[in-house]
């Protein structure tokens, strides 16, 4: 789960990690009460999950109420890269000397904690690494031993920074660190890690993932999910407790098992269709589910064809084939079906399918059969 | 000769009490499994249909001489019950529970490696092993598979049923079907599986079917070209899927330009290893190279 920038904040602040003060505001309004508040000069910054903010007009310094109206006023609302801006963070202005970055990622490959810092902050770290790879300190943390001192001394050291912060940007990596840790992220990174100008030092902006199979374990971050930065569809299927990620295309797609139904979309797209969604119905999934699951489906209207690919294993064909009968009973489609039933249970699917006799479904014995059936249907040929 | 489960399995399932738990350990006990005992604390001295329960893996390892353990258990106690089956004494453990926290997972596989470096663990988030004829440990559809001399290992559950599905349909069987899961941080790897398939005698060609992120599949590369001298057939799933997106599996997601398909493909292909474009195509490639 990825957070806004001054949820990052709130959450590096919990563990002592220095950030500017600041308050959230989702009206004209309270961002200018909140920029009262604050004092002048301060900065009035868009929350939305996608980089490249400031290039897009979305962070604006403001010297006065007027100014932070009008900030407040073109930035609310504002669209950057697709992404709505609901929110703002008005925050204390800071007079930045120097800029760097650091970051922790979960590194699967070597199943530990990975530290990055680099002097080149306030630009794409990416790019760092292809034009000026040995610019970037790394370690990695064991994390049965957890960070140390000397990690922080190292990374600060190798990264070429001066002599007079490396005690603080140590001190700041270690609180970092525990951030990491506690609230169980996948990804913290901190761009630019600022040197004021007093030599002090602090996170200037916050980018965050957080695993998502841990909120059970932390209520508070449970809390910070963003359901306007989601897509319509996916903020349904998330109620649902569907697994969907919205994609581009016009053919609605749904499988049990991820696995399977990322193949699907591969096979989908080989015979020269588009997939409109991945939708994982789940193991075991029952007649309920899978009628829930067609109305997401159907609820974007670019669908024009839909396609069912279940391998039973734990899900049993017949109660794929009853949802989709009950969903018919209930919203009564208008765009073709098709439906390749195989593993447990298949032929008392089929043969509830084949009495059901609904409408505009069709039914394919094979994968490859079966997408280039709704390939040809979304295109408005015939199966 | 299979792999990892087998006749000398004597099986012991945490979380045997639950209704999934009950369930699944009653299925792998009918195909001859041989499950010998449960844990769940609280229940120690009830039984499951004749399975003795538990309450601690060490009762059940000193009065059932239990050897794997299957992790049935919900997330939040999963990482537990996979330390306690370790500190048991017990060498393989299968944990099929979806969605145990990453963090959890990342302090348990380097607990294992440093202390029970002689500990196998399968999983988590994934179906378990099957090898046909002998042994189910997990939710391994096995009435589709029978047995046979091609190994597959697997990132997915019914991907892999898919793919076992359209060998069995050319006539192939099995030596063992492994699931490692799909989660960020598996017990096991694609290397670690292969390794074993290229020292079981019955194993004639290997299937290993990945998918997007991390580096699995790009690793297996590297170990295929210096270590197997089996065939490998592969298969990668998740050439259409965006970047930035987890595809269902927690696992299963493009970060920047690290995880992609086309990438896991390129590094098999650059090794030797035939990869399928479909799960169809896997299996024409297995009749191709072991003949039909």
């Amino acid at each position: 789960m990825d957070l806004l920038e001054y949820q990052g904040k709130q959450l590096f602040a919990r563990h002592g990690v220095p950030v500017p003060d600041g308050k959230p505001a989702a009206t004209v309004d309270e961002a200018l009460a909140a920029a009262d508040e604050i004092g002048y000069p301060c900065v009035v910054k868009a929350q939305v999950l996608v980089g490249g903010r400031g290039k897009a007009g979305g962070i604006k310094v403001v010297k006065n109420s007027d100014e932070a109206r009008d900030a407040a006023t073109a930035i609310i609302g504002m669209d950057i890269k697709g992404h709505t801006v609901n929110e703002v963070w008005i925050e204390e202005a800071s007079d930045i000397a120097e800029e760097y970055y650091a970051s922790i990622v979960f590194d699967r490959a070597a199943k530990a904690p990975l530290f990055m810092v680099s002097k080149e902050g306030g630009m794409d770290i990416e790019e760092v690494a292809e034009s000026n790879p040995s610019a970037i300190a790394r370690l990695h943390v064991d994390p049965l031993l957890g960070f140390q001192a000397f990690h922080g001394r190292r990374l600060a050291y190798e990264a070429g920074l001066p002599a007079d912060v490396i005690r603080p940007v140590g001190a700041l990596l270690a609180k970092l660190y525990d951030a990491f840790v506690k609230e169980e992220a996948m990804l913290v990174e901190v761009n630019p890690l600022s040197v004021l100008a007093d030599r002090s030092v602090k996170a200037l902006d916050a980018k965050v993932t957080l695993d998502g199979n841990s909120l059970h374990r932390h209520p508070d971050n449970a809390a910070f999910r963003n359901p306007g930065a989601e897509d319509a569809q996916e903020q349904m299927a998330h109620e649902r407790g569907l697994t969907y990620v919205k994609l581009d295309g016009d053919i609605g797609i749904l499988g049990n098992g991820a696995g399977l139904v990322m193949s699907t979309l591969d096979v989908v797209a080989q015979f020269g269709g588009a997939p409109a969604n991945f939708l994982d119905a789940g193991g075991g999934s029952k007649a309920e589910a899978i009628t829930s699951a067609v109305e997401v489906i159907l609820s974007d209207d670019k669908v024009k064809a839909v396609l069912f690919n279940i391998f039973g294993g734990i899900t049993r064909c017949d109660e794929v084939a009853a949802g989709l009968i009950e969903a018919f009973k209930q919203i009564n489609p208008t765009v073709p079906f098709v439906v390749r039933l195989d593993g447990t249970n298949d032929v008392a699917g089929r043969e509830l399918l084949a009495q059901a006799n609904l409408a505009g479904v069709h039914t394919a014995s094979t994968m490859n059969e079966a997408a280039e059936k709704v390939v040809a249907l979304a295109k408005g040929g015939a199966a | 000769m299979s792999v990892i489960v087998g006749t000398e399995t004597k099986l012991c399932v945490s979380g045997i009490t639950g209704r999934e738990g009950t369930f699944h350990t009653l299925n792998n006990r009918n195909y001859g499994t041989n499950v010998v005992s449960g844990v769940t604390p609280g229940k120690g001295g009830q039984d499951v249909e004749g399975i003795p329960v538990f309450n601690t893996f060490h009762d059940a390892v000193a009065e059932t001489g239990t050897n794997t353990a299957m992790i049935f258990v919900p997330p939040p106690f999963a990482a537990d019950s996979i330390l306690e089956a370790a500190d048991a004494g017990i060498e393989t453990i299968i944990a099929i529970t979806e969605g145990i926290p990453a963090h959890d997972e990342l302090r348990v596989f380097n607990h294992l490696k440093t202390v029970h470096p002689g500990t196998r663990l399968i999983g988590p988030n994934c179906p378990g092993v099957l090898s046909p004829g002998k042994a189910n440990v997990g939710i391994i559809p096995a009435s589709f598979f029978k047995e046979g001399n091609v190994g597959v290992v697997s990132r997915s559950g019914t991907l892999t049923y898919q793919i076992g599905n359209e060998l069995a349909q050319r006539g192939f069987g099995n030596s063992s079907i492994v699931g490692i899961g799909g989660d960020p941080v598996p017990g096991s790897s694609f290397v670690d599986i292969i390794a074993l398939f290229q020292e079981d005698p019955e194993t004639e060609l290997i299937v290993m079917s990945g998918e997007i992120g991390g580096s699995a599949e790009e690793e297996a590369a590297e170990f295929i070209a210096e270590h197997v001298t089996k065939p490998v057939v592969g298969y990668i799933a998740g050439v259409t899927a965006p970047p930035g997106k987890t595809m269902g599996h927690a696992g299963a997601i493009v970060s920047g330009s690290s995880g992609s398909a086309a990438a896991k493909i390129e590094a098999l292909e650059g090794k030797g290893v035939r990869v399928g474009r479909t799960p169809t195509q896997v299996a024409d490639i297995a009749v191709e190279i072991l003949g039909g």
